[in-house]
């Protein structure tokens, strides 16, 4: 690595550009530059070439073209009028939405396991391994399928529901319908709705602003009211009873707000050849969000069990010995530690998971991979440009989410001096 | 020519290896074999029997080329694409010919330069539905959801279909025809739609066949056509008269099995004669010998019998000609005379 | 004084603990009824365990193994255990396993796959399991069972036998001469197993292997004139050679000594030897590529280290399958006009880049746990900066990184699935097409099962070995 320095000689020759350490590296630096370049520039001039002869041009104009195909699941109001442009938006708040769905179920999951790897319970345990050795070892494409087509064929259909005698019925006081379509639970509605705020990219309803700014104002004036009592309590030693008042702040504007916008809720209901109303989760979205986490949280349950066995016993007897509560020794001394040997596998997990939800095609979930790199593409036929910005938003999305896990993975470093 | 290719790039510096040459034929001359793109699996078109050897309708065609050209019906190598990678491959040379269910549209025929040069088959989109759902008619089917195979122009016919309609759906997209078919016949979707050919096939295949109708309704017209790369005239000229000679083969009552009967001696009918290459130099033209009518019928049949033996009635599939019978009989395949 | 009676003097026999604290009671208690969560969670588990047996065994119970199709084997199961009811029809599996296996290799050549197979194992043995010694007798048991298994049924008896003599003979040298030679056998293994499974002629592997060893020569040659004409040398020379004369002097040999196995293309690998080849290719070409760019982010040469990182980054952040269709899509558009290559090369290709990525970090990973003591020992030696890594750091930092390349390893090979989104025949896809027949239209969960199970009982055994290890390279250290 160091390499003993030369003594340095007046004058330079142009052999001390190879033997003279000094500059020895700069030299392969150069040279190295421009193999680079020129090896990219030989691709570019390539694909100048192939795109000239396939009498193509390299342009994203397609897409505001009009893409003329329909998706299932969209956040943001899309139609097949709507550009292909607004189509990778759909399928790119979809992937968002299931990674990160995925990422909370799989870190759950995996919490679990990976505790109940450790239980006492031989019988637990065991299934537990089995559990993790099985899923983690067979392609996550497979459990994908699988997963689906056992929901296809375990779910009844939306014709179950039907007729005198049902085969099928709701649960929850018939507001909830789970049919192998996917899961219709009731949706919120306002019948004096303050509308929607057009931001330009997509719609937003004035209702949801509304209760998000009236739950932090209550907020706000809660932490202000326990603030108050708190100073009452230092100067005159007596803490003033202050829970009704609480109560009062965060339930009576929410309960206010909610009255005079009209709050009440859709039930699904059975028409035609399915349920209307609710927020339907689909089947393709439920199984991914199921195949991914139970897959993803067999690493997790592992690395989960490794933070555990890392910290030595004597780091829990020594808080006991302190005179912590199990509770707060767990909390204060056990949880950070193990937090520290758990957390850069997690990330890397969870990157794994972002990824992994390209594999949405298997079951027809709409993600960005099934649009601008699936449908967008085919129709239009630009498969560089389409595999570009599939690359490129891949690529922001990893590089974004481990960026801020890394922030957050340096803040339960270790301080070393 | 691939071996160079394989291990000259293990070198990194050799990437200039295998520069295709100028025309398609000499490349599968020297080649000594048809590279010919389809289905990785489509019941009754293009999939692998026990052997791993690829059977079908669309396989047929191909062995017909390579017997014109190559003089064996076995002197092909099936390529399985998928929806997405087959324009593709085929403009990047890797296949010769596109015989896989491929819609002729106007935007492929010019905008992604591939030339059409003969309609397999003509198709159009229907829906299948399950007999207890009480549908007779696609205009039913508002709020439906319904199975589409990703990747196709099924998807677009879709849309519009159900949006002229005034109706709403919810599509299911899939990857291929088996996984639609499972979400199908689980009950995922009401309505399953692709190509009719498709859904005969699909619904041949169910145990309760009975139990499912094909609706009336053509929502599409899909003329499935062989494809080849634009700008080789040549090598269109060779595939669009193959099988136009299977076509009049048909017309003319040539069978695989009477074909080396009245080639071996010029008959009465001319056009025969110059078909059949014991009259005239039409194989010459083309750049292949004189017999290359004869082989092509002789490897699979005219296309009547490449029909009937794939996916025609006597099949599981079970398709009826309709369309697809000769002008002669009401239907669409004509082909030009052989002068 | 002699009176202490209250001192026992003979000591009482050990009482049998009571019944409640040994065997199967006791152990019940302790581990599945100790606390009410205890209890709770063992009935959840027993529940779980009978749901899951209760809804798989009765269609296990009930299989079919010979018929062919899937309504003869409905109507068997009808026949058998009475209206309504299903079964299992693995007569799938009994007619279709060969296709899952090899794809569409031809069946008369199944023995070139397993022989690579078992050259393979052979290859690796002084690999993974480097430090015992006995595995010089597992060497040649291998070889000789390889030898005779692959021509056993496909030639005639006296060869059958002659080659069984050998290959016994081979086996008891290898066992006893062997391990020193064992190490030049994994050396030449791409070249054998590339030439054993593609076929064609056998000058091709040796004169392109020969390249390497013009390589070395010239290194020799040259650098006792001047070290850097010799690198240099012995970097342009070989591809000179493979690039300019390798072809023709495979041809040449051929025409002298002509010794070649039939041709296959690449479109007749399938199944799970299409996902070994794809998997083990990229695994071993993406190792020395993982090891420049370990070394490279590294390096205190700021261009190659901004280099390697970006090329580590950009690879990880994106998914597998994109780059599976950059290989079957965009290849074509970046290489000069008209190349066209083998598609599972351009697969392998990808595979390689996004695996050496991989493998940069979890080597990075092993050359950062080597204590600093190493590096400067190696200093202090006046080793230059290549003798050190290859004589000091590398061997260790590569031994401490086993596990985590057996898991890249294991992660690849998973992976191989997705290339049945670009039409290739993997599993999966093999899968797809034995639905579209005819016969099988319909079934479902018995293929599926299979190729689950397969790459189960792989990919398990192959985590299984890396943990072993990592146990053994724990000792190791402390």
């Amino acid at each position: 690595m160091t390499i003993a320095m030369d003594p340095p000689k007046a004058g330079f020759r142009l052999s001390m550009l190879l033997y003279d350490t000094r500059y020895r590296s700069i030299t392969i630096q150069v040279i190295f530059m421009v193999l680079i370049v020129v090896f990219f520039f030989w691709l570019y001039e390539n694909v100048v070439t192939n795109l000239k002869a396939a009498g193509k041009d390299f342009s994203f104009a397609f897409l505001w073209q009009r893409s003329g195909y329909d998706i299932n699941q969209m956040l943001v109001q899309y139609s097949s009028d709507s550009t292909h442009a607004r189509a990778l938006l759909v399928g790119l708040l979809n992937t968002l939405f299931l990674a990160l769905m995925t990422c909370i179920l799989a870190t759950v999951i995996g919490l679990i396991a990976g505790v109940l790897r450790l239980s006492k319970n031989v019988l637990v345990a065991r299934l537990m391994e089995i559990y993790v050795e099985t899923f983690r070892n067979v392609p996550v494409v497979l459990w994908i399928v699988l997963v689906n087509a056992i929901m296809a064929v375990s779910m009844p259909e939306p014709k179950e529901f039907r007729g005198e005698n049902p085969s099928a019925q709701m649960i929850f006081f018939d507001s909830v319908a789970v049919t192998n379509r996917g899961i219709y639970v009731p949706e919120p509605l306002f019948s004096r709705s303050l509308g929607n705020t057009d931001i330009g990219i997509f719609l937003i309803s004035n209702d949801l602003l509304a209760i998000i700014a009236v739950v932090l104002a209550s907020i706000w004036a809660y932490r202000r009211l326990q603030a108050n009592a708190t100073a009452v309590q230092n100067a005159t030693g007596i803490r003033p009873v202050t829970w009704w008042k609480g109560l009062a702040i965060i339930v009576l504007p929410l309960v206010a707000l909610l009255a005079a916008t009209g709050f009440h809720l859709g039930y699904p209901e059975l028409k035609g050849f399915n349920f209307v109303g609710g927020v339907q989760a689909r089947n393709s979205l439920v199984a991914m969000w199921l195949a991914l986490s139970i897959y993803s949280a067999t690493y997790i349950a592992e690395s989960v069990r490794a933070g555990i066995l890392a910290i030595s016993r004597g780091q829990t007897e020594a808080a006991l010995a302190l005179g912590l509560q199990p509770g707060l020794a767990t909390r204060l001394v056990v949880l950070p530690q193990a937090m520290r040997v758990v957390v850069p596998p997690l990330i890397s997990q969870y990157l794994s998971i972002t990824k992994n939800t390209s594999l949405a095609l298997a079951v027809g979930y709409m993600d960005l991979r099934s649009t601008l790199g699936g449908i967008t593409m085919n129709q239009t036929g630009r498969e560089l440009e389409c595999m570009l910005l599939l690359m490129g938003t891949y690529l922001t999305i990893s590089l974004l989410t481990s960026s801020l896990m890394n922030v957050y993975n340096a803040s339960l470093k270790l301080k070393e001096r | 020519m691939k071996k160079s290719v394989f291990l000259g790039t293990l070198s990194a510096a050799a990437l200039l290896g295998g520069i295709a040459s100028a025309t398609t034929l000499e490349d599968v001359k020297a080649r000594g074999e048809l590279l010919c793109g389809s289905n990785a699996g489509l019941a009754g078109f293009s999939a692998p029997d026990a052997n791993g050897v690829y059977q079908g309708f669309d396989v047929a065609m191909c062995r017909a080329i390579a017997a014109a050209v190559l003089g064996d019906p076995m002197k092909v190598k099936v390529i399985p694409l998928s929806s997405e990678t087959r324009f593709t491959a085929l403009s990047a040379g890797e296949v010769d010919l596109l015989s896989r269910t491929t819609t002729w549209t106007y935007s492929r025929d010019t905008d992604l330069k591939l030339d059409f040069v003969g309609t397999s088959y003509y198709d159009g989109q229907g829906f299948m539905v399950k007999k207890s759902l009480g549908v007779s008619s696609a205009k039913e089917l508002d709020g439906a959801t319904v199975c589409i195979q990703t990747g196709t122009t099924t998807e677009l016919n879709l849309a519009d279909f159900f949006k002229s309609n005034g109706m709403t759906y919810e599509p299911v997209p899939l990857k291929d025809n088996a996984e639609a078919e499972q979400q199908y016949s689980a009950g995922s979707c009401d309505v399953y739609t692709t190509d009719a050919s498709g859904l005969a096939a699909t619904r041949a295949t169910f145990a309760d066949a009975s139990e499912h109708v094909i609706l009336p309704e053509i929502i599409s017209k899909e003329p499935l056509a062989l494809t080849v790369r634009h700008g080789d005239n040549e090598w269109a000229d060779i595939v669009k008269w193959t099988f136009n000679a299977l076509l009049t083969a048909e017309e003319f009552g040539i069978t695989s099995a009477n074909v080396a009967e009245q080639a071996a001696a010029p008959g009465t009918n001319p056009e025969i004669n110059r078909l059949l290459g014991t009259e005239g130099e039409l194989g010459a033209m083309l750049g292949l010998d004189k017999d290359w009518a004869v082989r092509a019928i002789a490897a699979g049949g005219n296309y009547g019998e490449i029909f009937e033996a794939n996916i025609g009635a006597s099949t599981p599939i079970g398709l009826s000609r309709g369309l697809n019978a000769l002008w002669t009989q009401g239907g669409l395949q004509y082909a030009p005379p052989f002068r | 004084m002699s009176d202490a009676s209250y001192v026992r003097e003979a000591m009482l026999p050990a009482q049998k603990p009571p019944a409640s604290e040994t065997g199967v009671v006791h152990w019940v208690r302790a581990n599945l009824l100790s606390t009410w969560g205890n209890i709770v969670l063992t009935l959840l588990a027993v529940y779980v365990v009978y749901l899951i047996l209760a809804t798989i065994g009765p269609w296990l119970l009930r299989s079919v193994w010979t018929a062919g199709s899937l309504q003869e084997c409905r109507e068997i199961i009808e026949a058998t255990w009475g209206e309504g009811k299903r079964g299992a029809c693995f007569a799938v599996i009994a007619e279709r396993w060969q296709q899952i296996i090899f794809g569409f290799y031809p069946r008369e050549l199944y023995w070139r796959p397993i022989l690579t197979l078992v050259l393979m194992l052979v290859a690796l043995l002084p690999i993974l399991f480097y430090e015992t010694r006995r595995f010089s007798w597992w060497v040649g048991v291998l070889f000789a069972a390889a030898l005779f298994g692959s021509v056993w049924g496909h030639a005639s008896p006296v060869v059958t036998v002659l080659v069984g003599i050998a290959a016994v003979c081979l086996g008891v040298w290898l066992c006893v001469r062997g391990p020193q030679y064992l190490m030049w056998f994994s050396l030449i293994f791409p070249a054998a197993a590339f030439w054993l499974l593609w076929g064609g002629t056998v000058w091709l592997p040796v004169t392109i292997l020969l390249g390497f060893v013009l390589g070395y020569g010239a290194y020799r040659l040259v650098s006792a004139l001047n070290g850097l004409a010799g690198v240099i040398a012995a970097v342009v020379i070989p591809i000179l050679w493979w690039v300019l004369l390798c072809r023709a002097a495979a041809d040449v040999l051929q025409g002298i000594v002509p010794i070649a196995l039939v041709e296959l293309g690449s479109d007749q690998f399938g199944g799970f030897l299409l996902s070994t080849v794809i998997g083990v290719s990229g695994i071993t070409f993406s190792l020395p590529l993982g090891i420049l760019l370990a070394l490279g982010r590294q390096s205190d040469l700021l261009i190659v280290k901004s280099f390697c990182v970006a090329f580590i980054e950009g690879f990880r952040g994106v998914p597998l399958i994109t780059l599976l269709f950059v290989a079957s899509l965009l290849l074509n558009y970046f290489l000069p006009p008209g190349t066209t290559f083998d598609v599972i090369l351009r697969v392998i290709i990808m595979v390689t880049i996004f695996a050496a990525a991989y493998l940069a970090e979890v080597i990075r990973g092993g050359l950062a746990a080597l204590p600093r003591g190493q590096y400067e020992a190696a200093d202090s030696l006046g080793l230059d900066y290549w003798k050190a890594q290859r004589l000091i750091i590398m061997p260790q930092a590569l031994k401490i990184s086993i596990p985590g390349i057996v898991g890249t390893f294991i992660g690849l090979f998973k992976d191989t699935t997705l290339v049945s989104f670009i039409s290739l025949s993997d599993p999966m896809q093999i899968v797809s097409s034995i639905r579209a027949n005819q016969e099988w239209n319909g079934i479902y969960w018995e293929l599926f099962l299979f190729v689950g199970l397969l790459f189960f009982l792989f990919c398990f055994s192959m985590s299984r070995y890396s943990m072993y290890l990592e146990r053994k390279l724990k000792t190791d250290h402390r």
